[in-house]
């Protein structure tokens, strides 16, 4: 009969013995009578769908049986059938992409110690080998500067904090609107009104005391990036728009810095790992900013609350992992969540030899205009000039005088269930080309949106179509609530 | 559950794996698994068959262990774990380690920095695969 010899490993579940004779005419034939002898063999050789483990060879003597003629092998009386475990291993090169980075080269005596009180707060860390405590050692060693404090810096700052990084710094000068706090949880409704970094130390202090904030109550600038960043082991980017995007990828990269990438618009949410010393950065991604306009902020598009949520915690995560130098960090890799379809992708990022500030031969040295690299007009070239203007006082007194005035509201329907202007008429900005037709040329027109944007850009393409009797509502029906009805809502 | 080491036996993994560095090393723990613990009576190198990236990852081929095991039985004894090295990195295994090994067996893992071992320990993974718990091994601590 053919003999199976079992590696001592697997000895356990055949009672000890290091071989035994089956019946046979094939390889396949001999495992199954195996198996069928010692049931708890089959998990350990076969996956659930009945592949072969990847972590398990057959050799038939001294042959791979895939060399040979894998499972129908035929076998003599005198084969012997071994499983042979395969034996790999090795250092995580990749997962540990602070490896130049102070504290893993540290010994361990030079990281600072764990009280009482923390071995308790962090114990389900400390429990744990991928972190135990020399992990949480590193984490309390370690700082992370999160740029906004908003939809995705409020969950980072929370978990971070609650995690036991050492020093976390936060950059933010706005204040709270109520329109944040269906999505920046770290802010409470009392909050409403307060600076921003005010209210999220605040959260912090009580989550965990042991935390050491840095508040930068500022913009950040080409300016002051290089100085706000430097001190810090790890950089996450919260912001939501381009230029500070392009202005945190390259300070990032000129000072040799993670940065842990999040965005979200709508129901979609994407996050990366930019590190140029060992992968792409988002330059390699997107070389050029899409035209300013084409790409709407969460202001203009909306964002499901929840997402910011998602994408911030996969962003934290990454932030631990890369402190701890362990698994598989999310560098030249975009992770793309649709949480409508709750479908997640992931997409193969690469570097770009010619980018032109991580690539072979770089052409930006030190940080740039970004404002101008991505387009956005200076407030001067903004505006459409006075005399398209009006402001609602002026609208209001026209119409209270009876004056032929038609207000053209270029909003998306979903903003026009929000609120309205009475009597104004609906055509959202998208669909003004092919809806001409319905808005007279010989009324005075008055364009209106949320804020002015929108409708500006309306006036523009109904100046083209030939209309001339046009005026662009100042400050949209946010300013119209403010000076005119304050009974029509904001949002 | 303990392994006896042995200094003689720590140090002839020590100079593999200071030899091989910068690359990684890898070899067997031949011994006998008894109601004590386990016992190293022997250490066999093996080669790191990872030409792409030998200093940071081991592959030790089926074929090796295979003569290993056949030669430990010969002998009346067993391989009953692994050893390998860690250039610049702490002697703790990592996620690659983990998605490659085997309960039972002992892995002793060397951390070399700058071509001198600084730390030896050994990891049993336990019977889920989930994680690595360190395992008390005589005679293997650096001086």
């Amino acid at each position: 009969m053919p003999k199976i010899v079992i590696p001592s490993a697997l000895k356990g579940f055949t009672g000890g013995h290091g071989e035994v004779n089956v019946e046979g005419a094939t390889v396949g034939a001999a495992l199954d009578a195996f198996v069928e002898r010692f049931p708890d063999m089959r998990k350990h050789l076969y996956d659930d769908s009945g592949r072969l483990r990847h972590f398990v060879n057959i050799y038939v003597n001294d042959a791979d049986m895939r060399e040979l003629q894998k499972t129908e092998t035929p076998l003599n009386e005198t084969d012997e059938v071994s499983i042979v475990p395969a034996i790999a291993g090795g250092v995580d090169t990749a997962a540990d992409p602070l490896s130049g980075q102070p504290w893993l080269n540290n010994r361990l005596s030079s990281l600072p110690e764990l009280n009482q009180e923390e071995k308790l707060r962090y114990s389900r860390h400390l429990i744990m080998p991928e972190v135990g405590v020399e992990g949480q050692r590193k984490l309390k060693a370690a700082s992370v500067i999160c740029i906004g404090t908003g939809g995705l810096g409020a969950p980072l700052a929370l978990y971070l904090s609650a995690a036991g990084i050492g020093r976390i710094g936060l950059v933010d000068y706005d204040v709270v609107d109520f329109t944040n706090l269906h999505r920046q949880v770290i802010h409470f409704t009392g909050d409403v009104g307060k600076p921003k970094l005010q209210s999220a130390a605040e959260k912090i202090e009580q989550i965990n005391p042991n935390v050491t904030l840095d508040l930068h109550e500022t913009v950040l600038t080409s300016e002051n990036a290089m100085d706000i960043l430097r001190p810090y082991d790890i950089v996450i980017d919260g912001t939501d728009n381009f230029p500070t995007r392009y202005l945190v990828n390259d300070a990032c990269v000129l000072l040799g810095k993670p940065n842990v990438y999040g965005s979200i618009f709508r129901f979609e949410g994407m996050a990366s790992v930019f590190d140029a010393r060992r992968g792409p950065c988002y330059r390699c991604m997107f070389p050029e900013p899409p035209p300013p306009g084409m790409v709407p902020s969460c202001a203009e598009g909306g964002v499901l609350g929840i997402l910011p949520g998602l994408i911030g915690v996969v962003q934290a995560t990454e932030a631990i992992k890369l402190i701890l130098g362990i698994g598989d960090p999310l560098i030249g890799r975009l992770l793309w969540i649709d949480a409508l379809k709750m479908r997640i992708r992931e997409l193969k990022l690469a570097k770009d030899p010619d980018c032109p500030v991580c690539g072979v031969n770089p052409t930006i040295h030190e940080l740039i205009d970004y404002q101008q690299f991505c387009g956005i007009p200076t407030h001067q070239e903004e505006g459409l000039g006075s005399e398209w203007e009006i402001t609602p006082r002026e609208v209001k007194a026209r119409l209270d005088r009876g004056d032929r005035l038609q207000i053209i509201d270029v909003r998306n329907p979903e903003e026009w269930e929000i609120s309205r202007i009475e009597g104004a008429r609906l055509v959202p900005l998208p669909q003004l080309a092919d809806r001409l037709g319905e808005i007279p040329r010989d009324v005075d027109l008055v364009l209106q949106c949320k804020s002015g944007v929108r409708s500006a850009r309306a006036l523009e393409q109904l100046r083209d179509a030939g209309y001339t009797r046009l005026k662009n509502l100042q400050g949209g029906i946010l300013a119209w609530s403010d000076e005119v009805d304050p009974s029509v809502a904001k949002y | 559950m303990t392994i006896e080491v042995g200094a003689a036996h720590r140090d002839e993994m020590r100079r593999h794996a200071e030899e091989a560095y910068p690359h990684e090393c890898c070899g067997f723990l031949v011994g006998v698994n008894g109601e004590k613990g386990k016992t190293i009576r022997s250490i066999r190198r093996a080669a790191n068959t990872r030409d792409d990236s030998p200093q940071n990852r081991y592959l030790i081929d089926p074929l090796e262990f295979l003569k290993a095991e056949r030669q430990a039985r010969a002998d009346g004894l067993d391989i009953i774990g692994i050893y390998h090295s860690h250039p610049d990195h702490p002697a703790r295994p990592s996620e690659f380690d983990r998605e490659h090994a085997w309960p039972y067996y002992s892995y002793i893992i060397f951390s070399v920095e700058r071509g001198n071992v600084v730390d030896a320990r050994s990891w049993l993974l336990d019977e889920s695969r989930a994680a690595f718990t360190e395992e008390a091994a005589e005679g293997l601590e650096i001086q």
